[in-house]
C-alpha cells in the first residue's frame, strides 16, 4: 500500500460523489450516495487490513506542507483514528440506507449533505495538522445545520440554531488557543505538538479553551442541552450520524489534544472532569427516565454514556483509556442502532411518543428481538460491546477515584432502568390502538441495516481484542506521556496492589 | 528626482484622471445614448490603470518630494479598488434598467472613475494634504453616486445624509490634521513620525485622536457608523455594493498607512482606539443586524462587523497584522460584491427590486444555484470553515495572538458567534422556509459569471490561493515597515 494516498482517496470519494449528487435526480443521488459510501467502507476495510498493528505510531502519512500557506494538507492515522474512521465508514452506508424511503423531498441535497459530513468526519480523524483539523472539525456544522433544518421535525429551526451556535461558541475559543500553540511551538503538526512541553500555567488556559470546544461537542453536563433538541428534530439518519460519529469528535479531541498536549493541566483538572461526569451520569439518567419522547430518552442516555467516556479517559491508566475508546465505538454503534429502531416505527406512525406504542412484540417480532438486543447492549449486558466498555472504563476509574467510580456505576443501574422501562412500554404489553395493530415488521431493507450493527456489537462484546489491538501501542505511548502528571489515586493503599493491576489488564484483554 | 519619474510613479492615477475627464466630455456631448460605450470604456480605463501599476507605480518609492509613495502596499490596495470599481460599473445597467424614471446615465461610470482615482491617491498618500485631497475626491464622487436616483426619495436622503456626515467627518479629520501639523511642524508622514518618536505632547495626542475619529467615520467603525445603514439602504444597489467594497478598502488601507507610517511610534496610543473601535464594531455590527428585515441594511451592519475584524489586524500593529488586514479585505471584497450581486437579482415579477429578507424564503427551491451561492457568502462572512472567510479571520486573529493581544482575540472571536446568528438567519430563510414567489430570472450572463467567480473564490478552493495571496499581502505589508 505504500505510496497510495488511501486517506486522501477516502476523503475524495464522498467529496466527488457529493458534488455529483447535486446535479442528478433523486434516485440517481440515492444510488450514487450508497455506492460512494460502500466504496469508502471497502477502502476502510483495506485501511484496517493494511494497518500495521504495533508498527509505526503514525501510518498512511501524507504530507503536503504549505499548500494552504500557514498550514498544509497533512494526514495520518494511529490506532484511535483508525477505529473511529472505521466507525464512520461503517455507519455511513447504513445512514444512506435508512434514508432510502423516509426522505422524499430534496433527495439530492440530502445525500450531498451526508456525503459532505462523511468527508469532514474522516478528515477530522485523519488530520495531522492543527488547522486542517480545525477546518474539518468546524465545517461539520454546516451540513449538519442543513440536515436538521431542512429535513428535521416540527421544531427543527430552533434546534438547528441551537446546535450551530452552541458548538460554534465552544470551538472559537479553541481556535484562539490553536493560534497561540502554533505560534509558541512554531509548528502546526499535531504529532509534534503532542510531544511539545507547554509551560504548566499556559497549559491550564489552553486546556480550558480546548475543553470548552470538546465538552460542548461531547457533550458534557451542563453544556449538553443542545443534544436532545438536535437529536429529536433531526431525521433518523441525522441522529444516527450525530450520536454515532459527531459526538465522538469530542472524545477524540480529549484523547488527541487535551491529554497528550497538556498532561499537567489534565492531571490538575481531573477533578473537574470527574465531577461533571458524575453529575452527568446520574442527572441525565434520571432525566432519561421521565422522557415521553423516545429520541429524547436515547439522547439523554448518550450524555450519560459519554460521561463514562470522559472518566475513562481521565483515569490515566490503560483500562480507562481503552474502555473509553471501546465505549465510543460501542455507543456509536448501539445508539445509532437505537435511533434506527426508533426510525423504523416512526416511519410508520409518525410519532415518537412512547405512550402511543405498546405491544409491538405481538405484530413485530423481528423488530422486538433486535430492539431488545440493542437495549441490552446499551445497558451493558455481558456479551455485548457495552459491557466491555463500561467494565474497562469503570475499572480504570476505580483505580484513581473510588468515589467517582461508585457514582458513575449507578449510571449502569439507572441505565438499565430507563432502557428496560422504555422497552417495556414500547414492545411489551397489549396493543392499545388500531394504528399500532396495523404496523408491519421490519422490511428486508430495515433488517439488513440493523443486522450488521448487531453482529459488530456482538463481536466487540465477545472478542474486543480485534478492536483493542490496533490501539494498544497508542495507549502505551499516551500513558508514557501523561504518566508524570497522573493524579494521586485513592484506591491503592497497600504496596501489594500492582499485581492486581497487571491482572486486570490481562483480564481486559481476555474479553 | 526628475518629473518623468514622478509621473511614472503616479501613472495609475493619471490614467484614471485623464480617462475620467475624456469620458466626461464624451458623455457631455454624447448624452444618455453613450452610456453603454462610456461604461465599457470606463472598465477599460480601470484595467489600464491596473496595468499601469506594473513597474515604478508599485515599487518606485517616494514621488513629489514625499507627498506620494508608490509601493507594494498601495498597489495591492489599488488592485482591490479597481476590481471592485469595475464590478460596480458592470452591475449597474441591469439595475437601472428597471427603475422608474431614473435611467443609468454616463455620469455613473465617470463618477466611479473619479472616486477610484481619489482612492488611489488615498492609499498612496504619505502626506496629510495628499491624503485629504484624495479623500475628498473620493467622497465627493461618492455623495453624488449615493443620490444618483434623482427621483427616488430614499436615494436623495442617502446622498444628503452621506454628505452631511461625511463633511462632519472631514472636518474632524482636518481638525486633527491641523493639530498634528501645529505640533509637529510638517504634514509629511515621515516628519510626523519623527515628532511622535520625540517628546510626548498632548497636542499630538489630541491630533491623533481626531485623525482616527475622522478615519473611523470613513471606514464606518463604531461609534462613527451611524450613517452606514441609512446610506446603504437608500443608495441604488450597485452604488451600495461599491460603497461596501472599494471605499472601504481605500479608507482602511489609508488608516493602516497613517497608523503605521505616520504614527508608528505612537502605536501604544492608537492601539487603544483601534481595539475599542474593533470590538465595538464587531459587537454592535452583530447585535444590531439581528433585528434587520432589509437585506441591504443587514449587509450594512455586516460591513460594520467586518471592519471590526479587519481592525483587529491593525491593532496588532505588526507586518503580520497589516498583511492580515489586506488578506481580510481581499476576501471581504469578494464576499461583499458577491452578496450584492445576488441582492441585485432579487426582483419581483414586475421587475421591481425587492429588498426584504423574507422575500428570499425558499430560494433554495426556486433558484438553487443562487441560493447556494448566497449561502456560501453568508457562511463565509460568518467565518465558518471550510469557506474562505474563515481564513480572513485566521489571518487577523493570528496576528493579534502573535502580538499578545489575547483579550482582544478572545472577545472578538466570541462576538463573532453573535454575528453568525444573523448570517444563519439568511441561510435559514432560503433553505428552511416555504418558498415565496420566485424572483424574475437573471438576465445578465456577466452577473451570473461574476457571482460564480466570487463563490468559487470564497469556497474551499480559495485556500489554494493562500500561498500566493499570503506572499503578496506580506510583501505589501513589509513596504510600510
Amino acid at each position: 500500500m505504500t505510496g497510495f494516498p488511501i486517506l486522501s482517496v477516502l476523503i475524495a470519494v464522498p467529496m466527488i460523489a457529493a458534488i455529483a449528487c447535486l446535479f442528478v435526480s433523486a434516485n440517481t443521488a440515492r444510488m450514487l450516495a450508497l455506492a460512494a459510501t460502500l466504496i469508502d467502507f471497502v477502502l476502510g476495510i483495506m485501511l484496517w487490513m493494511n494497518y500495521d498493528i504495533g508498527g509505526a505510531q503514525w501510518q498512511f502519512v501524507e504530507h503536503a506542507p504549505g499548500i494552504f500557506g500557514p498550514f498544509g494538507w497533512s494526514l495520518g492515522i494511529d490506532g484511535f483514528a483508525l477505529m473511529l474512521i472505521m466507525l464512520s465508514v461503517f455507519l455511513m452506508p447504513i445512514c444512506i440506507g435508512a434514508s432510502w424511503r423516509s426522505i422524499t423531498t430534496r433527495v439530492p441535497e440530502y445525500m450531498a449533505a451526508f456525503l459532505f459530513t462523511e468527508v469532514l468526519m474522516i478528515g477530522t480523524f485523519a488530520a495531522q495538522d492543527l488547522f486542517l483539523f480545525y477546518v474539518f472539525f468546524e465545517a461539520g456544522l454546516i451540513p449538519m445545520y442543513l440536515i436538521i433544518g431542512i429535513w428535521g421535525g416540527a421544531n427543527r429551526i430552533y434546534a438547528s440554531y441551537k446546535f450551530f451556535l452552541y458548538t460554534l461558541l465552544g470551538s472559537v475559543l479553541m481556535f484562539i488557543a490553536m493560534l497561540y500553540m502554533a505560534k509558541t511551538a512554531g509548528t502546526t503538526s499535531i504529532p509534534a505538538l503532542m510531544n511539545y512541553e507547554f509551560p504548566a500555567h499556559v497549559q491550564t488556559w489552553l486546556w480550558l479553551a480546548f475543553f470548552a470546544s470538546f465538552a460542548v461537542k461531547m457533550p458534557m453536563w451542563p453544556v449538553h442541552t443542545w443534544l436532545p433538541d438536535a437529536h429529536v428534530q433531526a431525521p433518523t439518519a441525522g441522529s444516527v450520524i450525530l450520536a454515532g460519529v459527531l459526538l465522538k469528535l469530542g472524545g477524540y479531541g480529549f484523547l488527541r489534544f487535551l491529554l497528550p498536549m497538556f498532561p499537567e493541566a489534565s492531571g490538575q483538572l481531573t477533578w473537574l472532569i470527574f465531577g461533571l461526569s458524575a453529575v452527568a451520569v446520574i442527572y441525565t439518567s434520571l432525566v432519561a427516565l421521565v422522557q415521553s419522547d423516545m429520541k429524547k430518552l436515547i439522547a439523554y442516555s448518550s450524555v450519560a454514556h459519554m460521561a463514562i467516556v470522559t472518566i475513562g479517559l481521565f483515569a490515566f491508566n490503560r483500562q480507562g483509556i481503552e474502555g473509553a475508546m471501546i465505549m465510543m465505538l460501542s455507543h456509536g454503534l448501539v445508539s445509532g442502532a437505537l435511533f434506527l429502531c426508533v426510525g423504523v416505527i416512526y416511519d410508520q406512525l409518525h410519532t415518537r411518543e412512547i405512550s402511543r406504542y405498546g405491544g409491538l412484540a405481538i405484530n413485530m417480532p423481528k423488530y422486538a428481538i433486535l430492539f431488545l438486543f440493542f437495549t441490552m447492549a446499551s445497558i451493558g449486558l455481558p456479551g455485548t460491546s457495552g459491557f466491555v466498555a463500561e467494565f474497562l472504563s469503570l475499572m480504570g476509574t476505580y483505580q484513581v477515584s473510588t468515589w467517582t467510580a461508585l457514582l458513575c456505576t449507578t449510571g449502569i443501574i439507572l441505565g438499565a432502568a430507563y432502557m428496560l422501562y422504555l422497552y417495556r412500554r414500547v414492545v411489551f404489553g397489549e396493543i392499545k390502538s388500531d394504528d399500532v395493530r396495523g404496523m408491519v415488521d421490519l422490511s428486508a431493507r430495515e433488517f439488513w441495516l440493523l443486522a450488521p450493527i448487531a453482529a459488530v456489537v456482538l463481536w466487540m462484546g465477545v472478542y474486543p481484542e480485534s478492536f483493542l489491538a490496533p490501539m494498544r501501542k497508542d495507549v502505551s505511548v499516551l500513558l508514557a506521556r501523561v504518566d508524570r502528571a497522573k493524579p494521586a489515586n485513592d484506591s491503592n493503599p497497600t504496596a501489594g496492589r500492582p499485581a492486581a493491576i497487571v491482572h486486570s489488564a490481562a483480564h481486559g484483554e481476555a474479553h | 528626482m526628475d518629473y518623468a519619474a514622478n509621473i511614472a510613479m503616479t501613472l495609475p492615477e493619471l490614467v484614471l484622471a485623464l480617462g475620467a475627464i475624456a469620458l466626461m466630455l464624451v458623455s457631455a456631448w454624447g448624452g444618455e445614448k453613450s452610456t453603454r460605450a462610456v461604461s465599457i470604456a470606463a472598465v477599460f480605463v480601470l484595467v489600464g490603470a491596473g496595468i499601469a501599476l506594473v513597474g515604478p507605480a508599485s515599487s518606485g518609492g517616494y514621488a513629489f518630494d514625499g507627498l506620494y509613495r508608490a509601493d507594494a502596499f498601495g498597489a495591492f490596495a489599488k488592485v482591490l479598488i479597481y476590481i471592485a470599481s469595475a464590478v460596480a460599473i458592470v452591475m449597474a445597467p441591469s439595475f437601472f434598467a428597471r427603475t422608474h424614471g431614473d435611467d443609468l446615465r454616463p455620469e455613473y461610470p465617470v463618477l466611479i472613475l473619479l472616486s477610484a482615482c481619489g482612492m488611489g491617491i488615498m492609499v498612496s498618500a504619505t502626506d496629510m494634504l495628499t491624503l485629504y485631497v484624495g479623500l475628498e475626491l473620493q467622497s465627493l464622487a461618492a455623495y453624488v453616486l449615493a443620490s444618483f436616483m434623482r427621483r427616488d426619495g430614499r436615494s436623495a436622503e442617502a446622498g444628503l445624509k452621506y454628505f452631511v456626515l461625511g463633511a462632519l467627518a472631514s472636518g474632524i479629520l482636518l481638525y486633527g490634521i491641523s493639530l498634528v501639523y501645529g505640533f509637529s511642524g510638517t504634514t509629511l508622514f515621515s516628519g510626523i513620525s519623527d515628532a511622535y518618536a520625540g517628546t510626548k505632547s498632548l497636542g499630538l495626542l489630541f491630533g491623533l485622536v481626531f485623525v482616527f475619529a475622522g478615519l473611523a467615520f470613513k471606514i464606518s467603525a463604531v461609534p462613527f457608523h451611524m450613517w452606514t445603514p441609512d446610506v446603504y439602504e437608500g443608495a441604488p444597489t450597485p452604488v451600495t455594493a461599491f460603497f461596501a467594497s472599494a471605499p472601504k478598502v481605500a479608507a482602511l488601507a489609508l488608516s493602516v498607512r497613517v497608523a503605521v507610517d505616520a504614527m508608528g511610534p505612537a502605536t501604544d496610543q492608537w492601539r487603544q482606539i483601534v481595539i475599542f473601535a474593533a470590538l465595538a464594531s464587531i459587537i454592535l455590527g452583530a447585535v444590531a443586524a439581528i433585528g434587520q428585515t432589509n437585506i441591504k441594511r443587514l449587509l450594512a451592519y455586516s460591513s460594520i462587523n467586518n471592519v471590526g475584524f479587519a481592525l483587529i489586524g491593525l491593532a496588532a500593529g505588526t507586518p503580520e497584522g497589516v498583511s492580515g488586514v489586506l488578506m481580510y479585505l481581499t476576501i471581504y471584497v469578494a464576499m461583499t460584491l458577491g452578496s450584492f450581486l445576488i441582492v441585485l437579482q432579487m426582483r419581483g415579477d414586475d421587475g421591481q427590486p425587492v429588498e426584504t429578507i423574507d422575500s428570499l424564503a425558499g430560494m433554495s427551491r426556486t433558484r438553487p444555484a443562487l441560493a447556494a451561492a448566497l449561502a456560501i457568502f453568508m457562511f463565509s462572512l460568518a467565518g465558518i470553515p471550510p469557506l474562505f472567510g474563515f481564513y480572513a479571520k485566521f489571518a487577523v486573529f493570528s496576528a493579534a495572538v502573535d502580538a499578545g493581544l489575547f483579550p482582544l482575540a478572545v472577545v472578538g472571536i466570541a462576538a463573532s458567534v453573535i454575528g453568525a446568528y444573523y448570517y444563519l438567519r439568511v441561510v435559514k430563510t432560503m433553505y428552511f422556509d416555504d418558498p415565496a414567489p420566485a424572483f424574475a430570472p437573471m438576465e445578465s450572463k456577466v452577473e451570473g459569471g461574476l457571482i460564480a467567480v466570487a463563490a468559487v473564490f470564497v469556497s474551499p478552493a480559495g485556500y489554494l490561493l493562500i500561498p500566493v495571496l499570503g506572499a503578496w499581502t506580506m510583501a505589501a505589508a513589509r513596504a510600510l515597515f
